[in-house]
């Protein structure tokens, strides 16, 4: 299975927590989105807990890659 | 995750007592803070309208943006952005401007009317929890106002420049402004206990994330409660905070700054309550950011000290008399345009791409 690649970088809030629920809702296990600030690290991280996924975070540049894995 | 909880807790607790504290030193009933109200008196202070008894440069609203600049920059958050459909984000400021002079006060407010007993308030709140499902209604459709972008350094600093340009202008020149005789522009703090106050809660507020549109929106949409605690911490810490005072009056009639016209606070609210969610925030929310570098934000804001500045040249505000009819045609006209703001932005979105 291709790898879902979720990209929020530049979205206003809850764009980042919705767009990961949409990928989420439809069926993904492993996946990596990634945002560009750190309010949506925390929003995306506390989502995806809620819904049981780990969350790791690594930091290129100005963009966060969280990976999310259930 | 538990210190995040406590942060936005202790934030909600802390705007609720200097609130009260504000009141307490001089400002208007139930007014601590209310950022559609403290834009409106700084637009009449620099004369955008002449509306003599709500001129008054709040310095709230500069510790506001500068405590939230302070904490970004302290925290390597501060992130100078921008490019996401701007003239629609003024537009929708305007809009959300218009909807919180019905009803005579922003999300913040409205809460801290709770706390005081205003129960028109709760109508209010009723009005903007609905606005919040009208907008939650656009998000899952796929509204968006699409990206944003990196933009220069300067463009950040000019906002938070301006406010510290204020503070001066209002500290070595005041004659140069205009400052209300009567009425809730004459009824403030004293210029520092203001200052540090709006610089606290802005601090805070950048820290913790808070807003008062979020709470409702990310329980209804994600069953997420994280800040919807930090919104019931600050009417609680009113309720307290009035209760100690002596400031606590339940009822409808005779509450300060507040008419008592239902179906107007109601609608007002609607709009407020949609338009923030469209904008991706609250009015409060508008200035922390705008205090981080995102220019989006700062064009928000121009958005509602214009629309603040036109309701009161063209008599759109409501007053403790009730609302006007142009304000009940503005508001009607600011919720048709919110609305095909909101149906014009909708991407129909594919699956999530592989």
């Amino acid at each position: 299975m291709d790898k879902i690649i979720v990209d929020a970088r530049g979205c206003a809030c809850p764009e980042p927590v919705l767009k990961t629920k949409r990928a989420v809702a439809s069926g993904a296990e492993v996946l990596t989105v990634l945002v560009d600030n750190n309010t949506a690290v925390e929003n995306v991280k506390r989502f995806a807990a809620s819904k049981g996924y780990q969350a790791d975070v690594t930091q290129e540049g100005g963009d966060f890659h969280i990976e999310l894995k259930k | 995750m538990q210190n995040n909880k406590l942060l936005v807790v202790l934030t909600g607790i802390a705007v609720g007592a200097i609130a009260v504290a504000l009141v307490a030193l001089g400002n208007p009933g139930n007014m601590g803070f209310c950022i559609a109200c403290f834009l409106r008196d700084t637009a009449g202070a620099v004369g955008l309208h002449r509306a003599e008894v709500v001129q008054y440069v709040r310095p709230e609203i500069i510790g506001l943006v500068l405590g939230a600049f302070i904490m970004a920059f302290a925290g390597k958050e501060f992130s100078p952005r921008g490019g996401s459909a701007p003239v629609t984000r003024f537009t929708l400021g305007f809009c959300v401007m218009v909807g919180a002079l019905m009803f005579l006060g922003c999300p913040l407010r409205m809460m801290l009317r709770i706390g005081g007993g205003d129960l028109n308030a709760l109508v209010g709140l009723a009005g903007f929890v609905a606005g919040i499902g009208c907008g939650i209604f656009c998000l899952n459709r796929g509204f968006t106002l699409k990206r944003t972008y990196s933009v220069s350094k300067l463009d950040g600093y000019l906002y938070p420049a301006a406010n510290v340009a204020m503070l001066a202008l209002l500290c070595a020149a005041p004659a140069l402004l205009f400052f209300s005789e009567s009425g809730p522009g004459s009824m403030h703090a004293p210029i520092a206990a203001a200052l540090i106050a709006g610089l606290a809660v802005g601090v805070l507020a950048q820290k913790s994330r808070f807003c008062t549109v979020a709470g409702i929106r990310d329980t209804i949409l994600f069953k997420d409660t994280h800040m919807l605690i930090g919104f019931i911490a600050v009417i609680a810490a009113v309720i307290i905070g009035n209760l100690i005072m002596g400031s606590f009056h339940i009822g409808f009639e005779g509450q300060p700054v507040a008419h008592t016209d239902g179906l107007w606070n109601f609608l007002g609210m609607l709009l407020v309550g949609l338009g923030s969610v469209l904008l991706g925030g609250c009015p409060l929310r508008q200035l922390i950011l705008s205090g981080e570098g995102n220019v989006d934000s700062v064009v928000t804001v121009l958005g509602f000290v214009v629309g603040a500045a036109f309701c009161h040249n063209f008599k759109l505000a409501s007053s403790g008399d009730g609302p006007t009819s142009g304000g009940q045609i503005a508001v009607i006209i600011g919720l048709a345009i919110t609305a095909a703001i909101a149906f014009a932005n909708i991407q129909r979105e594919t699956k999530a791409k592989a």
